[in-house]
């Protein structure tokens, strides 16, 4: 029974983090209809900006994750205005290839950079796990299952009661009509990109110092977010968060009861069956909006 | 020919179409009319497989059709056109038109691969056939241009060829006169006559009631996803209840 | 492209050992043989039916395995152990062409990746059968009667010979009432399926095909370099593969001939100057370049540019 609970505590810690990608892509590619397969990248950016502040520039550890969430946060916005705008109105492939081009330049610019040894992120945290109970947590991992529930509390502010936020409602559900209620739609397509890297770059900072810091890391980030976003129903920030919980719990039970070998396998397992079976997510109650 | 028995088409809260029944005879040219979101194309959407109906049953020459696909159904002789333009867009409008003759080729997989020589003939055939039928709908000086590249009312005549082409028995078509000029639609209308001389009926939805009028030997009325009314032009010209449906709030049409 | 002209590269690609003797250079051609039977496979999905399968190289995968087991463990000739190979991807090409029934664009993309990354994880972790990340060494060289095929001159042939049959089944193919089902579900479906073009039968038997087609890639690569691991899984094939075609011209013939031997001959001819992750990145960069300023590949650029006299 204890070690049931520690497999699920250890599934919050990472269900977390996926939440936070899954709700970054389903804004993305749910609301704006951007297949963003550089997603992954973004995380992985976010891990690689956390290091260079930390053991680079030796910033404080907290100072250090705001900077690379924000960080990732510009460069999404950067590439929502070069690539995407002009793109706006190509169909859905033609952004497809564009963001593919993105993720293997984004890549291989990292490896070129960093080199191929995976880094180790320093952090303040005792190494002791805390004892709580039947479970045992490590100080950091705690920290990072905290942090992700608050930041994905705060996307949830964000999205339902800013002002921002509900001009990013109005734009994805009717386009023309926000126009002319004034919204800039430029904008608020901008904002909502950058939003989305924000998160992954945060999911990507706070993983770092868990585990190691290597260029090809966001490759599976991004297929467990598309994952996530597929269980959970494109555009439902809701979904997004209890798909990525639910995809960090199998994962953890699958990792221990089954076969660690095939851990990553359960992200894959689950965009086929719920396409072939229940294309609209499990959580979804309407239509896709788009 | 063509028996729609009770069709209802009914998604989330909306009820498209609800209790409709009517009959299109052989030979005949059939109008379906009605004020915007009565329901017509829907019908037509659920008599040639795109969509499901909720209930009820549509028959042709007495053999069910209810669930069977698009493909199937065309095979059956029975092909629609669209409302909004339909063509292949990067293709020219020959080799739209040769798309079109789809069923009319027996050239498998296998056949292809194996080169055989009879499928060069059926090819040669096909193109003479393509081209017989641009003759047809007067598209023959269009024929090696895209056709993303022609105005609107030759895209749709683009359209009507390449039903055409499929050799269809029973004949849908989903507003052919929309949005053309007043020569063109006179047009159409003689090209609809044509066609049935030839043995094909016609069922068409459209909203110019002067075309409608003029070409059809029975109309049915929809309004609100029902049959109000149904019978000979001149009959429903004077029915209250279609007078009613069109004077009586929804978008003006015709 | 005018007959001579298409004459001349058959003479060229027949004779290529007389006047290419060194071994490097006849290994970069096997190469680009094998990547242009690779690009001919996915140019099959990508450019005719407008699916892209970002999952390629499972195919690929799935073919260089097969192949190689079957010589290696199970003692078969190399003839029947492509044929096997072929057949085997095909299968697996079966299935994702019945799942891609369901879904279209991104989501038939997810599916590829996400098929392609559990056939990766089995190769890496079913151990008894596929010797995980280790791999399987000493994949036979292929025999033709008393001949070994060994030799690169030889095997070049082997190549060129796949290369020439994956182009004529892709020609025949595509200029045919096949071909036309294939572009016409991929222009307008509704469309297509109202004249009765079946969705199901069409889009399945392309998949098939592809995947058959990168199998024999995929069995020609393993007995070429006769040594199989899952890093025939690894992105960068499937990505190269994309390039190739998306480059080269898809939804033309010979757009994934033309992208194969670019893609395979520009990487060495540049890799005195700069390493494989460079290569990558200008992949990345050209990739999004393409698709702002040449969408539509090389080869109808050109054709566009030199109009062949018909």
């Amino acid at each position: 029974m204890a070690e049931l609970l520690q497999h699920l505590l250890n599934g919050l810690v990472l269900g977390g983090t996926y939440a936070l990608l899954g709700i970054g892509l389903t804004l993305i590619f749910g609301l704006m209809n951007v297949v963003n397969f550089a997603h992954g990248e973004f995380y992985t950016l976010g891990a690689y900006l956390a290091f260079a502040a930390l053991a680079l520039a030796g910033l404080d550890f907290f100072v250090a994750l705001a900077a690379a969430i924000v960080a990732g946060a510009a460069v999404g916005w950067l590439c929502e205005i070069t690539l995407l705008r002009p793109l706006r109105n190509e169909s859905i492939d033609t952004t497809m290839l564009v963001m593919i081009g993105v993720w293997i330049a984004m890549q291989n610019a990292e490896l070129l950079v960093w080199g191929g040894v995976a880094k180790s992120i320093p952090h303040p945290f005792p190494t002791a796990p805390l004892v709580l109970g039947p479970v045992a947590i490590a100080p950091l991992r705690l920290f990072v299952l905290v942090l992700a529930a608050g930041l994905i509390a705060a996307s949830w502010l964000l999205i339902q009661k800013t002002k921002l936020g509900r001009a990013m409602r109005a734009t994805f559900q009717d386009r023309d009509t926000a126009a002319l209620m004034g919204v800039g739609i430029g904008r608020i397509h901008a904002a909502t990109f950058a939003f989305g890297s924000g998160l992954a770059a945060a999911a990507g900072a706070l993983l770092g110092p868990v585990f190691l810091v290597y260029p090809s890391m966001g490759d599976l980030a991004s297929l467990k977010a598309f994952s996530v976003v597929i269980l959970g129903g494109l555009g439902n920030l809701p979904g997004a968060t209890l798909g990525g919980l639910l995809l960090g719990i199998a994962e953890e039970l699958g990792a221990g009861y089954i076969s660690s070998g095939y851990r990553d396998a359960v992200g894959f397992v689950i965009i086929i069956l719920v396409l072939l079976f229940r294309p609209s997510g499990l959580f979804a109650r309407q239509e896709r909006i788009a | 020919m063509l028996a729609v028995h009770d069709l209802a088409v009914r998604f989330g809260g909306v009820t498209a179409l609800e209790s409709v029944s009517f009959e299109v005879a052989p030979g005949s040219i059939t109008s379906v009319i009605g004020p915007n979101g009565a329901g017509k194309t829907t019908a037509f959407n659920a008599i040639t497989g795109y969509l499901r109906p909720t209930q009820g049953r549509i028959t042709y020459d007495g053999v069910s059709l209810t669930g069977l696909r698009p493909a199937s159904i065309a095979r059956r002789g029975i092909v629609r056109t669209f409302q909004k333009t339909s063509v292949f867009p990067a293709l020219s409008v020959e080799d739209n038109v040769l798309t079109g003759l789809h069923l009319r080729g027996t050239a498998g997989f296998f056949g292809v691969l194996a080169g055989r020589r009879r499928l060069v003939a059926e090819e040669r055939a096909l193109a003479a056939e393509a081209a017989a039928i641009l003759e047809f709908v007067g598209l023959t000086q269009r024929q090696r241009e895209p056709a993303s590249a022609l105005p609107y009312g030759e895209q749709r005549l683009v359209e009507l060829a390449v039903a055409l082409a499929a050799r269809p028995r029973l004949l849908l078509l989903d507003e052919p006169g929309a949005g053309m000029t007043g020569a063109e639609k006179i047009v159409v209308g003689g090209l609809i006559r044509r066609v049935r001389e030839q043995g094909v009926t016609v069922l068409l939805v459209e909203h110019d009631m002067r075309m409608v009028m003029g070409i059809s030997d029975t109309v049915i009325v929809l309004n609100g996803g029902r049959v109000i009314a149904a019978g000979a032009p001149a009959a429903i010209q004077v029915h209250p209840e279609v007078i009613r449906a069109y004077l009586g709030g929804s978008a003006g049409s015709a | 492209m005018t007959r001579a002209g298409g004459w001349l590269v058959v003479v060229a690609a027949l004779t290529l050992p007389l006047w290419l003797q060194s071994p490097y250079h006849l290994h970069v051609a096997i190469m680009a043989g094998i990547f242009a039977v690779l690009a001919m496979s996915l140019n099959l999905l990508l450019g005719y039916t407008g699916q892209l399968s970002l999952g390629h190289a499972a195919f690929f995968g799935i073919g260089a395995y097969t192949s190689a087991l079957l010589t290696l463990k199970l003692e078969w000739s190399f003839w029947p152990a492509l044929a096997a190979a072929i057949s085997l991807a095909g299968a697996a090409g079966f299935l994702i062409g019945r799942l891609a029934l369901k879904l279209r664009g991104a989501y038939f993309v997810l599916v590829t990746i996400s098929f392609a990354g559990v056939i990766s994880l089995v190769s890496i972790n079913w151990i008894e059968l596929t010797n995980g990340p280790l791999g399987l060494p000493g994949v036979p060289a292929p025999q033709l009667g008393p001949w070994s095929l060994r030799a690169k001159t030889a095997y070049y042939y082997l190549v060129l010979a796949a290369v020439a049959l994956s182009y004529v089944v892709c020609r025949r193919l595509v200029r045919s009432r096949f071909g036309r089902a294939l572009v016409a579900l991929r222009e307008n479906e509704p469309l297509a399926e109202s004249v009765g073009v079946d969705v199901t039968h069409y889009l399945v038997l392309a998949a098939v095909v592809s995947a058959g087609m990168a199998g024999l890639g995929g069995s020609l690569y393993a007995h070429y370099t006769r040594f199989v691991s899952p890093e025939v899984f690894l992105f960068t094939y499937t990505v190269t593969m994309v390039i190739m075609v998306v480059a080269g011209g898809k939804g033309t013939l010979a757009g994934p001939l033309v992208g194969a031997v670019l893609f395979t001959v520009l990487p060495e001819a540049l890799r005195a100057a700069a390493s494989w992750q460079w290569q990558m990145l200008a992949y990345g960069v050209l990739l999004i370049l393409l698709v702002f300023f040449l969408p539509r590949g090389i080869v109808p650029r050109l054709v566009a540019s030199f109009p062949a006299r018909r």
